[in-house]
């Protein structure tokens, strides 16, 4: 998740973007900033409400967060490690029935679900996370990820187990689905009501701010950044940007427009392919290096140097990273997940399992290693986000920055396309199904593009992110009380596929001859 | 028992050839005929979420209008030469599907058109044809 930064550095991205509106037009920006930021302050430090640790400030709500998943952890007994490779084996659709062709597959619920996690801040979050926690923070990161896993797994069960199925085949799952209806088949629909147009209220609220208008202004930055910075041609012009990303996702949000999801659909992917081939060359590259990251991963872990809050520091650091990366215990993948064709609830969390495992432990370390493997986080400049990875990468391929800003650009829009549709779930969940509703949501989501890249809304957007952490109070709280459904099901589902009950099409697939 | 004759459609004139050519086989050796509309279709695609939402509809609407706009008639047309005809309709790799559907029908034979590309377009698209020569579990007939 990308829109961290805004919570984390609030200054770092939002400074720049301030002077240069302040410059010219005072107003708006600066009365709505007014108005909203006494109300948002309130709720960003109620949401956020940090303890002092070791010199270290340490947000409960990332405690919360890494509390359940390592509660999940165990009361799943790892699962992320005993069906690791089953897991495999479902996104690979060996247990697809082949009559189930042309349906959603697993391997697409999963695409389509990460394509809303990984972006921004498995590029820049990370680099925040070492250049404060060190070297060590990565250790930390990788653990928070693994245990993220297990909270994952329990409520993408929980989205399919729960959605709405339409008589014309349509569904409509997620967090706002399992809370009601879960809690209710446990005498508490009061409380299962109450938190799911919770959930809904603050999923709308993340989906405009750091779904939409962190995402527009973040790329509008990087077009500031490779096109001649605060003098270049594009510095004010915000507004022109906003439009242009605001017609093509209204193209494909509103329009329905294939060919531009395609091509997303195409291009997302690759970039991440590029990022990492990209981390990886330059891993073996330094191939004599890794043993000394890995010994600074490891030492810097538990002792590190030089550090605010030592091994505290180090763990809030990657902790902070590996739950506002893979978003497990959020809710938001849930509602993607729950749109897979199967009989078996089980085998989508089963593969929502491998979310926070790309995510975290495979592509936000890979960003760990390369600031680690060229000692860019021990800058002098005191570089941190993007500007950091960049440089870390630019060290050695140095055309990197240019495909930095493209692949930045592209994992905003491709989270903006996720979360315009999480908020829209939670809208029609809140307002009923209809078209009119649908339309209304989506038009209103155009409209926030423009205003998150062309104004400096620095409160709003800080609000909207305590708002997607505030979707994590009342999901967890119902995570909590439906564990037990989940580990009935999971035991069921396990005995059956021991008993060989559940058996491979694929294998049967090979076999000709009748 | 009757022999089974398999051929593969798209749409296409090609198909439609080739279907015909099969046809014209069957009622020479008194076998059934099964003609398989296959609708290109990959389950490793990246998807936006609406569209996955509404995937179990979308594929119902492909399979009524493969039916209706080439199957359906096309089934009758061979019907009325007066041999057996069965239609079906799959989503996936054609080749991949034609091949196993081989094996479910227990076709002795599978027929299909060939589009014409080029080795060029064949090396970028990859070709149905020359895929399911090398994977069928049975003889394959390009019809030209």
């Amino acid at each position: 998740m990308r829109h961290k930064l805004a919570a984390a550095l609030p200054a770092f991205f939002w400074t720049p973007a301030a002077l240069a509106q302040e410059a010219q037009e005072p107003g708006i920006d600066a009365v709505i900033n007014e108005a909203i930021a006494p109300i948002s302050d309130a709720i960003v430090s109620v949401i956020f409400y940090s303890v002092p640790v070791f010199g270290t400030q340490f947000p409960l709500i990332v405690l919360w967060l890494v509390i359940a998943a390592a509660i999940a952890t165990v009361y799943f007994k790892f699962i992320a490690f005993r069906a690791f490779k089953h897991a495999l084996e479902l996104i690979r659709g060996d247990y697809t029935d082949p009559k189930d062709a042309g349906e959603v597959s697993h391997f697409q619920a999963l695409a389509t679900a990460l394509s809303g996690t990984v972006g921004l801040g498995n590029i820049a979050g990370v680099a925040i996370a070492v250049s404060i926690g060190g070297p060590g923070a990565t250790f930390w990161m990788i653990l928070a990820g693994l245990m993220g896993m297990s909270l994952k797994f329990a409520e993408c069960t929980l989205g399919v187990k729960y959605r709405n199925v339409y008589a014309d085949g349509t569904v409509s799952g997620g967090p706002m689905y399992y809370l009601s209806k879960g809690l209710g088949e446990k005498n508490m629909a009061g409380l299962g009501k109450f938190l799911a147009v919770f959930f809904a209220v603050c999923c709308i609220a993340g989906a405009l701010g750091g779904g939409n208008m962190f995402q527009a202004n973040q790329s509008f930055q990087q077009i500031v950044n490779v096109t001649g910075g605060e003098d270049g041609f594009m510095a004010d012009k915000g507004w022109l940007f906003g439009l242009v990303v605001a017609v093509i996702v209204g193209s494909v949000i509103i329009g329905g427009i294939k060919s531009i999801a395609r091509v997303t659909e195409k291009v997302v992917p690759f970039m991440a392919v590029i990022y990492c081939t990209a981390a990886l060359v330059i891993i073996l590259a330094n191939i004599t290096e890794v043993p000394t990251a890995f010994a600074a991963i490891f030492t810097g872990a538990f002792s590190p140097e030089g550090v605010a809050g030592g091994a505290i520091g180090a763990l809030i650091q990657g902790f902070k990273r590996a739950a506002f990366s893979n978003e497990a215990g959020v809710g938001s993948a849930s509602i993607a997940h729950s749109a897979v064709r199967t009989k078996e609830p089980i085998t989508e969390g089963l593969v929502a399992l491998h979310e926070p495992f790309i995510d975290t432990v495979v592509i936000c370390t890979m960003t760990a290693l390369v600031i680690v493997i060229t000692g860019s986080y021990s800058n002098e400049a005191g570089m941190s986000g993007v500007e950091l990875t960049s440089s870390a990468f630019e060290s050695v391929f140095p055309w990197f920055p240019y495909i930095l800003a493209v692949a930045v650009i592209l994992f905003a829009f491709s989270t903006m396309i996720s979360w315009s549709y999480y908020g829209l779930k939670s809208w029609t969940y809140l307002v009923g199904e209809n078209k009119t509703a649908e339309l209304v949501f989506k038009l209103v989501f155009c409209i926030f593009v423009v205003i998150g890249s062309s104004m400096s809304l620095g409160p709003v957007v800080d609000f909207s992110d305590s708002a997607i952490f505030a979707m994590a109070i009342a999901n967890i709280i119902g995570l909590y009380i439906l564990l037990p459904v989940v580990k009935k099901d999971l035991a069921s589902y396990w005995a059956r596929l021991k008993a060989g009950e559940i058996k491979k099409y694929r294998t049967a697939w090979l076999i000709h001859t009748e | 028992m009757t022999d089974t004759l398999l051929a593969g459609i798209d749409g296409s004139e090609d198909g439609k050839r080739a279907a015909e050519f099969a046809a014209a086989r069957a009622k020479a050796a008194k076998a059934r005929l099964v003609v398989a509309y296959v609708i290109e279709w990959s389950p490793y695609t990246f998807n936006t979420p609406e569209e996955n939402e509404m995937r179990h509809k979308r594929r119902e609407e492909e399979i009524d209008r493969a039916k209706a706009q080439v199957l359906d008639p096309l089934v009758a047309a061979l019907k009325s030469s007066g041999i057996e005809v069965q239609g079906l309709v799959r989503h996936g790799h054609p080749a991949q599907v034609l091949s196993d559907l081989a094996g479910e029908t227990g076709a002795c034979q599978i027929f299909i058109g060939r589009r014409g590309i080029s080795r060029m377009a064949a090396l970028l698209f990859g070709s149905v044809a020359g895929t399911l020569v090398q994977i069928s579990p049975v003889p394959v007939t390009v019809v030209p």
